[in-house]
This record gives structure tokens, C-alpha cells and sequence, in this order.
């Protein structure tokens, strides 16, 4: 994979917005070891948002499009939600579904992709919020999983429905009371990540954005997994700091008391059998290649 | 045939689309000026003389040809840029060529800057700002194209040309089909020729803004 494959016509170079030419000469996409560190050395494949200031989910957007291991040959599913205010800024492939279609349209493209392009690693993510993952879109979202369909479901759960001014979702916690769910929510979070696990999923992850190279790990790890195995699912925590009634400086604190060992978003994973033997491959061939390439720069220096 | 003639408008909020007004595409060695079907030949001469009397004749180059996706896209660019050098070598003093890019689809948020580019999604945006009285698509896919001239006919008076690789665009008010580099140099050279046989419009332009 390499950016050779983007380029501006030279005749009409001049005339493109700089942030094009940016994207062009000087952002991650084909090195390998692109990862959250790139954030604000490289030009990065989000660079505005119209997110709220001090949003989380902004911050998960920017870690989990650093780590993408293949940005230039992955396409995105979003669905209706916070996160749509986002991907028309995003440099990667992405398509809008109709709220909760989500993991039906995945399941569609991942298969055209492969029919179309098969000589060629096409990765598929779905990042969708909890009201398109967990109630309007349930249906579509353990279909995928039920069908071992080959790629990522990430959920950016805030516990609510904040685009609308702060519905009750299934991922609501107990007893918790909104702007629009004034009597507070009556039953229980509803576990997903235990779903998914029974569902099929090979790799499930649950917990916050608080730690970057937590989220750079959790991304690579589901998305080759997905890519060789089967469905992986990640849900991650980005409070909604105006619905929950934050400043916008609390949004890192509020996620680092919601991962606390007892709390609801203490780190939680998941990973099948198939699944730890991918990663325990790909962590050789990782320590392969750093090994050859701490060799080759050492003989580069002697001589 | 229609009665429904393709003008500058602005016509208003919602235009209806021109197909669904009796207007129809151009075949194959034809082009269309206002919605009535005429001679390739015609409609180099008539695009040639709009932007020679045009204050701000502009250039709206679109992904197609602004990325260099094969040689072919390469080579459209390239006359392209030889069609702005064209246009900047006719015009007489006071006239504005501009070739501005149409680099993305997606709408822009939180803001577009229409000095340096535009947006299929608010197009007029970009007209008003750089007062622009006649523009020609080139290398935009064509539902962007028709969604970006209705919007354009509806809230400008802007003189809108199409240069379509496919099979034309009956909302604009004048559309060639199967684009081509040879196409594109031969509206260069009708420029050209051109040169000083048409008087600009530079007093009584409106500026493509509406009301």
C-alpha cells in the first residue's frame, strides 16, 4: 500500500487547497508504523471537526484514524449520529447508512470489495454511536456478527442519544436521568460485549479512549482480526460531557473514573482462540521486521 | 419539443430539473445552448464568446481531472490549464479569468472557504464570492454536476456551460458531451479566434449574485 496511488495532477497542482497538498505530501497513509505518536507531527487524516470543544468522541476519532493499519484501502460505515458531523472531514473512504443500516451496508461493500478487488487487502470499519449499534440497529448488528461477516464494528458509546438533545439509549446506564429521560433509565446497560462474544465475535474489546496507545492497540488488533478471522467489536466509551452536564475540560476525567476496576468501563477483552494465535503471529513478524530493521540501521552507522 | 428554455437565473429557490421540463441530451456530435439541441460548432462558438463577454469567466475543474487517477485524467489536466492560459491571454483589461477546483463532494464543515474552492453542495456560495458571471464544469461526476447547476440556475445569474464526459447536463445553460482533451483544446482555439470580436459585458454584469 503506498500514497504513490494519490497523487494531484501536476498541471492543477497549484490551484488545489493546501490542506489537499498536505494530505498528499506529508500524512501517514503507507508507513507502517503510523500510530496516535503521528498525531500533530504528520498531517493527519482529520485535522477539524465540528464536534463540540473538548468532545472525547473527537479525541477517539483522531487515535482510531491514526491507527488504522491500511487507511488507504479502508472504507468506513457511519451511521446517523455525532459521528456523522465528522466524516465529511475525515481523508478516508466513508459512507453514510441510513440510521442502523450500519452493519448491513458493511456486510455488502466488505463482500463487493472482495469480489472487485481480490488481489487486494481491502479493510471495512463501522463506527457508529450507541442508539445505531444497540437499538436502532441491533437487527443489522448481530446479523453481521451471526454471519462471521469480516470486518470491524466500532461503537462510540456515550450512554445517550446526544445529537438529539439526550434520549434514553440501551446503553444507558440504570437509573441515570436526562434532559429527555426525565424518569431515568429503568433497566440495565445492555451487555453488549457479552453479546457479542456469544454472537460469533472473535475479538471484543470494552473500555474507554483515555489512553491512546490502548486505543491504537485495540484498533490494530480488531482490524486484523477482522480482516483474517471474523467480526471484531469495540465499544468505547466518549461521554457526552454537555448531556452529562461536564465542562468541556472533564471529559478525561469523567472516562478515567468510568475505567476504574469496579466501574462500568473497566477494561474488558475478548479474544478467541483463532484470534490469539493471529495476534501471537503478527507480534513475531512485528519483532521480526524491528529486529532487521535495528540491524540495517546499525550497519548503516558502521559504515 | 419544450417550450422550457435553460437560462440564467436566478429562477428560483427550487428549479425544477430541466429533464423533467421537456428538455433532452444532446447525441453524439451535438450539444445543447438553453435547452434546444444544436451543433457542436455552434456551442464552441457560443461558449467561446460567454466567456469572452464574461467579467469573471471561470474554470470549475472537478476530481476527475484534478487527480491524476491515469494519463488520460493527467491530459485533460494539462488542457485545462492551457484553456485558462487561453482565457487569460483573450480577455481585455477589467475581465477575471479564475480557475477554481471542486476538490471534494462531501459538504465542508465547519466551513468552506469559496475563494479557493468549491462545494456541489453550496456552489453559489463561491459565485457570489468571487462575483462570477460564467463558469464551465469540467471533471466533476455528473449527479454532483446536475445537483451543483440546479442550485447554481436557482440562486445565481451566472451562465453555466457543462463539458461532460458522459452524455451532457440539460441544466446547464449549455452542455457539450463526451469530453475529451481534443474537446477541450478545440474551445481553447475558438477563444482564440474569437480574440477581440466580442464586446465584454463589464458595465451591465450583475455579478452572478442574485437580486
Amino acid at each position: 500500500m503506498s500514497k504513490e496511488r494519490i497523487q494531484i495532477s501536476e498541471a492543477l497542482y497549484d490551484i488545489m487547497p493546501s490542506d489537499y497538498q498536505d494530505l498528499v505530501k506529508s500524512a501517514t497513509y503507507g508507513k507502517e508504523d503510523r500510530g496516535w505518536k503521528d498525531i500533530g507531527t504528520s498531517k493527519e487524516l482529520i485535522e477539524q471537526h465540528s464536534l463540540c470543544a473538548g468532545c472525547p468522541e473527537s479525541m477517539a476519532f483522531r487515535y482510531i484514524l491514526a491507527s488504522l493499519p491500511n487507511p488507504e484501502d479502508t472504507v468506513m460505515v457511519g451511521s446517523t449520529g455525532c459521528t456523522s458531523l465528522v466524516f465529511p472531514m475525515v481523508a478516508v473512504h466513508n459512507i453514510h447508512s441510513l440510521f442502523g443500516n450500519q452493519n448491513a451496508i458493511a456486510s455488502g461493500l466488505k463482500r463487493a470489495l472482495s469480489v472487485r478487488f481480490p488481489g487486494r487487502v481491502k479493510d471495512v470499519v463501522v463506527l457508529a454511536g450507541d442508539g445505531a449499534t444497540v437499538d436502532i440497529g441491533l437487527d443489522m448488528t448481530l446479523q453481521a456478527w451471526f454471519r462471521q461477516e469480516k470486518f470491524t464494528t466500532i461503537c462510540f458509546d456515550n450512554e445517550l442519544y446526544a445529537n438529539t438533545g439526550g434520549q434514553e439509549s440501551g446503553l444507558m446506564q440504570k437509573g441515570f436521568v436526562a434532559k429527555m429521560a426525565p424518569v431515568g433509565k429503568l433497566f440495565d446497560k445492555v451487555r453488549l460485549p457479552e453479546i457479542a462474544r456469544e454472537s460469533g465475535c472473535h475479538y471484543v474489546v470494552n473500555c474507554t479512549v483515555s489512553k491512546p496507545s490502548l486505543v491504537e492497540k485495540v484498533i490494530r488488533n480488531a482490524v486484523h482480526i477482522a480482516r483474517e478471522i471474523g467480526p471484531t467489536y469495540l465499544q468505547l466509551y466518549t461521554p457526552c460531557i454537555l448531556e452529562i452536564g461536564k465542562n468541556s475540560m472533564e471529559g478525561l476525567q469523567e472516562m478515567r473514573d468510568s475505567e476504574k476496576p469496579t466501574e462500568r468501563f473497566a477494561y474488558k477483552e475478548y479474544v478467541s482462540e483463532p484470534a490469539k494465535q493471529l495476534l501471537a503471529e503478527l507480534a513475531a513478524k512485528d519483532k521480526e521486521r524491528k529486529a532487521a530493521a535495528k540491524q540495517l540501521a546499525a550497519q548503516a552507522q558502521a559504515n | 419539443m419544450s417550450d422550457y428554455r435553460v437560462l440564467p437565473g436566478p429562477e428560483h429557490f427550487l428549479p425544477p430539473a430541466a429533464a423533467s421540463m421537456g428538455i433532452r441530451l444532446p447525441n453524439p456530435g451535438e450539444a445543447h445552448i438553453n435547452g434546444v439541441i444544436t451543433s457542436e460548432e455552434d456551442a464552441y462558438e457560443e461558449a467561446a464568446r460567454q466567456f469572452l463577454m464574461a467579467k469573471v469567466p471561470t474554470i470549475f475543474p472537478g476530481p476527475l481531472v484534478l487527480w491524476a487517477w491515469n494519463e488520460k485524467a493527467a491530459k485533460k489536466a494539462t488542457a485545462i490549464r492551457h484553456l485558462f492560459n487561453t482565457l487569460k491571454e483573450c480577455v481585455q483589461p477589467g475581465q477575471k479569468p479564475m480557475l477554481i477546483p471542486m476538490p471534494d463532494y462531501r459538504p465542508k464543515y465547519p466551513k468552506i472557504n469559496p475563494e479557493v474552492e468549491i462545494n456541489p453542495n453550496h456552489p453559489n456560495l463561491t459565485i457570489w464570492h468571487n462575483k462570477i458571471d460564467c463558469c464551465i464544469f469540467i471533471g466533476v461526476h455528473c449527479h454532483q454536476a446536475n445537483l451543483s447547476l440546479k442550485i447554481i440556475r436557482g440562486g445565481t445569474s451566472c451562465y453555466t456551460i457543462a463539458m461532460c464526459a458522459q452524455a451532457g447536463h440539460e441544466d446547464a445553460m449549455l452542455s457539450f458531451r463526451d469530453a475529451s482533451v481534443e474537446k477541450i483544446m478545440r474551445l481553447a482555439d475558438t477563444i482564440k479566434r474569437l480574440k477581440g470580436t466580442v464586446q465584454p459585458r463589464l458595465a451591465s454584469a450583475n455579478n452572478g449574485v442574485s437580486n
